[in-house]
This record gives C-alpha cells, sequence and structure tokens, in this order.
C-alpha cells in the first residue's frame, strides 16, 4: 500500500501522539465529563448512584458551611497583594549589577523549591505557642504571641505569613525581574535630566512597564488561590480550629474522601471551575490590551 | 553607600527567608527533650546544647515498623518521581512534535482541548480518576501513583512553544537527505530543545517528589507510601518528636535543594518560558 507523503506524516503525526492523547482521554478530558454526570447524581459508593437533577446545586447554594469556607478561600487570598509587592520590591533592589546577587537570588527561592509537607511540618513548629521560633521572638520584644494555628482569629494570618515567606522570593520575583530588565534604561535616563526622584521614576516608570507583568501574575495567583489551601491545612490544622482553615478545595475533599458524597464533591468543583473559568476569561480577556513592550 | 543599603536589604531579606530553615537544622539535632524549654531568648533557642546528628538514623529506627518506614518511603518517592517524569517528557516530547511539526486532520482541535484542560482545577477529575482506581482495583499499587500523573497537557504546552521556535531549514535539508520522521525528531529536534527538556524533566520531578493529593486518595498502606505521606503518618504517630520530625523533614526536602541548585539555570529560564502565555 503506497501513501502520500502527507498521508505518511499525518499517519507518523496520529502515532506520535497516541499515548499522549489516550492518557489525556483517559485520565483528564472523560473524567471532565464524567465529574460533571455525577454531579447530577448522590452517590455514596455503595449504593447505586441516584439521579437528583440540580439538587446538589441547589443544596450548595443553601450550603452555611460552603459559604464559610468560600470566605475562608477569598480571605487567604487577601495576602496576593502584599505577596506581590514583596516580590515587586526584591526584584527593585536585585536588579543590579552586583556582586554575589545569584546567591541572593538561590536563597530567596528555597522556600519555594521546598514548599510541601517538609516545610508544613516546620512552620506548625514554628508556630508552637510554647517553644515555637515566633513566639520565642515575640517574647524577647516583650510581646506575648497568640496561639495562632489553635486560634480563630490567628489561624488564617498565621497560613497567609508563611505562604508570603514561600512565595515572595520564588516564581514572581524570577518574571518581576525579567521584567525590569526589559525596561529600556533611556526611560530612566530622561527622567533623571528632568530631576525625578527615585519614588516619582517607580510610579513614572517601573510601575507602568511591568504592568503586563503585574497582571498576568495577579490573575494567576486569583486561579491558584481559588484552588488552593488544601495542603497546608491538612498538615497544619486539619481545616480548623472550627473550620477556620478549611477552604473550598479542602470541603471537596472532605466530601469527596471523607464522607463519599462522590456527586455532591463533583458539583462543588464544578462550581471552582467555573469561578476558575472566568478567571482565565478575565486574563485572556484584558491580558493582551495592556502589553506595551 | 548605595551599594552598602541594597546589600544590607539584601541580607536582611535572605536571613529572613533562612531563619525557618535553621530552626530545622537546629531542632533536628538537639536532644528529645531539649526542645521543651520555653525561652525568651531566640538565639539561646536556635543554638542547640548539645548536636546529636543520630537523630537522622533515629528517623529510620522508629518508623521501620510502619510498612519499612522512612527508607522504604524515600525508595517510593524516588521511583514514582523518576518513572512519573520519565513517562511524561517522553510522551510529552512526542505529542509535542507531533503538535508542532506533523499535519494530520483534526490536529489544532486537539491541541485546543489540551489549552482547554490546563485551567481544569484538579479536584474535578480526581474524584472520577479515583473511582477509575478502585473500578480497576488499583488502589494501593504503582500503577496507580505513577499511571495517571504520567500525562501532562502542560508538558506538551511548553515543550510545542519550545519546538515551534526551531527553524525548519535543518528539518529541510535532512528530508531531502531521505531522512525519516523519527530520525528528524531523535536527532534533530531533541538535541536542539535540551534546555526545554531540562527544564521539563527538573519541574516534573520536584513536583512529583513532593506530590500529595492524588497518593493520599490513591493510598492505604504504609508501605506504599510516599515521603510527604510517610511523614505526615509519622506526624500522627509521634506529633511531639519535633528533633526526629524536623529530620525527617529536612532529609525530604534535601534532595530538592541540591536538584535545584544543580539545575538552576534551567529552572530559571523555565519560568520565563512558561510565562510566555501562549
Amino acid at each position: 500500500m503506497a501513501l502520500t507523503r502527507k498521508g505518511r506524516i499525518a499517519l507518523a503525526g496520529g502515532l506520535f501522539l497516541l499515548p499522549n492523547f489516550l492518557g489525556f482521554l483517559i485520565f483528564t478530558s472523560l473524567p471532565v465529563l464524567a465529574s460533571l454526570v455525577l454531579s447530577f447524581f448522590a452517590w455514596d459508593l455503595f449504593t447505586p448512584p441516584k439521579f437528583v437533577g440540580l439538587h446538589n446545586f441547589s443544596a450548595l447554594m443553601k450550603d452555611g458551611a460552603f459559604w464559610y469556607y468560600g470566605y475562608n478561600t477569598v480571605f487567604l487570598m487577601l495576602a496576593i497583594p502584599a505577596n506581590m509587592l514583596g516580590s515587586l520590591f526584591l526584584a527593585t533592589v536585585m536588579n543590579r549589577k552586583l556582586r554575589g546577587i545569584v546567591i541572593f537570588r538561590t536563597i530567596y527561592f528555597l522556600p519555594t523549591i521546598v514548599a510541601g509537607v517538609g516545610t508544613y511540618i516546620l512552620w506548625r513548629w514554628l508556630y508552637n505557642p510554647d517553644y515555637g521560633l515566633i513566639n520565642t521572638v515575640l517574647r524577647a520584644v516583650g510581646i506575648a504571641g497568640p496561639e495562632w494555628l489553635q486560634s480563630v482569629t490567628w489561624a488564617k494570618p498565621a497560613l497567609m505569613f508563611m505562604g508570603f515567606w514561600t512565595v515572595v522570593g520564588g516564581y514572581n520575583m524570577i518574571l518581576y525581574l525579567a521584567a525590569l530588565q526589559g525596561v529600556p534604561p533611556e526611560l530612566y535616563e530622561a527622567a533623571d535630566i528632568d530631576g525625578a526622584n527615585g519614588w516619582q521614576k517607580f510610579w513614572a516608570i517601573t510601575w507602568p512597564m511591568v504592568s503586563p507583568t503585574t497582571f498576568f501574575i495577579f490573575t494567576m495567583s486569583l486561579i491558584g488561590g481559588l484552588q488552593g489551601g488544601f495542603e497546608q491545612a491538612f498538615v497544619m490544622t486539619r481545616g480548623g480550629p472550627a473550620g477556620a482553615t478549611t477552604t473550598v478545595s479542602y470541603y471537596i475533599y472532605n466530601h469527596a474522601f471523607v464522607w463519599n458524597h462522590m456527586g455532591y464533591a463533583a458539583a462543588i468543583a464544578w462550581v471552582l471551575f467555573a469561578a476558575v473559568f472566568v478567571m482565565t476569561l478575565l486574563n485572556w480577556r484584558f491580558g493582551g490590551r495592556v502589553v506595551h513592550y | 553607600m548605595k551599594k552598602l543599603l541594597t546589600y544590607l536589604i539584601l541580607g536582611f531579606v535572605g536571613l529572613f527567608l533562612l531563619l525557618p530553615f535553621l530552626w530545622m537544622l537546629s531542632t533536628s539535632v538537639k536532644p528529645a527533650g531539649d526542645v521543651f524549654t520555653s525561652s525568651d531568648n531566640p538565639l539561646q533557642a536556635l543554638r542547640p546544647r548539645e548536636v546529636r546528628w543520630q537523630n537522622y538514623a533515629k528517623v529510620y529506627d522508629v518508623t521501620r515498623h510502619m510498612g519499612g518506614g522512612f527508607a522504604r518511603w524515600y525508595l517510593n518517592s524516588l521511583l514514582v518521581a523518576a518513572v512519573v517524569t520519565l513517562g511524561q517528557v517522553t510522551t510529552s516530547a512526542c505529542a509535542a512534535y507531533a503538535f508542532s511539526r506533523l499535519r494530520f486532520p483534526g490536529r489544532d482541535k486537539i491541541f485546543l482541548g489540551y489549552l482547554g484542560t490546563m485551567m481544569v482545577p484538579g479536584a474535578v477529575t480526581m474524584i472520577p480518576n479515583f473511582m477509575l482506581m478502585r473500578q480497576l482495583g488499583a488502589v494501593d499499587s504503582y500503577f496507580a501513583l505513577m499511571v495517571p500523573p504520567m500525562f501532562s497537557a502542560y508538558g506538551t504546552f511548553l515543550l510545542r512553544q519550545f519546538f515551534m521556535n526551531i527553524p525548519r531549514d535543518l528539518e529541510e535539508a535532512a528530508t531531502i537527505d531521505g531522512c525519516g520522521l523519527f530520525r528528524i525528531f531523535t536527532t534533530i529536534i531533541l538535541p536542539l530543545s535540551k534546555p526545554a527538556l531540562a527544564t521539563l524533566t527538573i519541574f516534573t520531578f520536584m513536583g512529583n517528589w513532593q506530590s500529595f493529593y492524588w497518593p493520599l486518595i490513591v493510598l492505604t498502606q504504609d508501605s506504599m507510601k510516599t515521603l510527604p505521606l510517610g511523614l505526615l503518618s509519622f506526624l500522627g504517630l509521634y506529633n511531639t518528636q519535633w528533633t526526629l520530625l524536623m529530620a525527617g523533614s529536612l532529609m525530604m526536602i534535601l534532595p530538592m535543594i541540591l536538584v535545584f541548585i544543580l539545575g538552576q539555570k534551567w529552572f530559571i529560564s523555565g519560568i520565563q518560558l512558561g510565562a510566555l502565555k501562549g
């Protein structure tokens, strides 16, 4: 059987794609559809699934716990601007030809690199009210530190501060650094001639020039934040105290893998997906417009 | 003067970021009881009264009854991360070649499908995937740990971006010389893409070394656990043994620090490559 050149290329294309495509089909795209279907059922894994229409979704809207955990999720996301400002500040300080800058960059990146169960256990220990380093430091300056992870008031701020430590010198700083290096030096020279001070130069040149990066980091952080909060809460607080650190993704985990409410969990997951989708659309829609380099 | 100020700021931030690690190291070598002395002097709290490196060996000893313990978890993590990385880089590279170079019906629609799923939260696919593993009787198996994470739209996307920028002249010359598509892939595309392949390898390896959610769902037995899960059950059993917990955590993150320092160049370039939003 003789194939044309075009046919041979098409056949090869199919074959090259096949392994990845099969995996993609089985473990990603079909599961997306399956969970959508599942969200219209009530299923505890042991009795046959029962079709319930939109009941899961209407129950979700009336589910006080869901709204509280949604509030927690958004509350934790309030750290995003602070994290970004920190990264931008670090990037501006580092955007200089200095000896040893690579060493600093390596150190700043370490928390991001190793973030995971190991650092969550570490922070649990740092936050120990009696013997942890943080309250020890606070005692040294005469402050009686709170109970941190055991306190309804302080558990969320504690997780946010840990998040700041994790991300401030990581990916976002590198992205900002790259953006800063793309700013033409002539702009600063012209501003110098006009007698602008550092603060004016920052707001008139740096800030607008890095705005596409800011936008990119912001939307990506929102997307990540909406889905986040499970792992650290699972390791550090088990979602407590009194649900104060349970996020939407933690709630999904509980419904699906602790209480066997598969359909309800799928419904929450799809609501989360919808929120992420809106963010992504905003990113695509407005992301291109502010790019000006 | 300005230089000095810069170094001062950089140094201060560096200290802030390193301090938790110093605390980790210091705790990990203290005698077990010493961590429970409340102090109002941070420097004193950070300095071990005596240094006990044997804590590290003790982590292995006290976890041994947990399905083999720390050594076993270490091997599991290494094995899972290595196999998943190999699988992901290979299948992604092949798919990226097809997407960037080989024209076939439906190609661009399929690629759009790949792009579309990149924003789907993990929780959405996790539930059906868990049920699939349950149906297959694959709970507590290496199959469940390794195979589902092996296929990545992200890796395919990253490599495709890179392949698109490789000039086509070389391939045309090779085609005229009678070189087949597979040869072109292995002798031209792959060697020219070493930076992107290195980046993806490092990212994937590190991501899977730390992977938590999926193993948490599909594993129940201690002997199958990867490091993060093992460490977590260790925490559950010995939640006041902070010296050992810190030693264990430190041993878990050490390989990542090494991989990062050795592969830093690829890492930094990879971040910038990944941010070139399509």
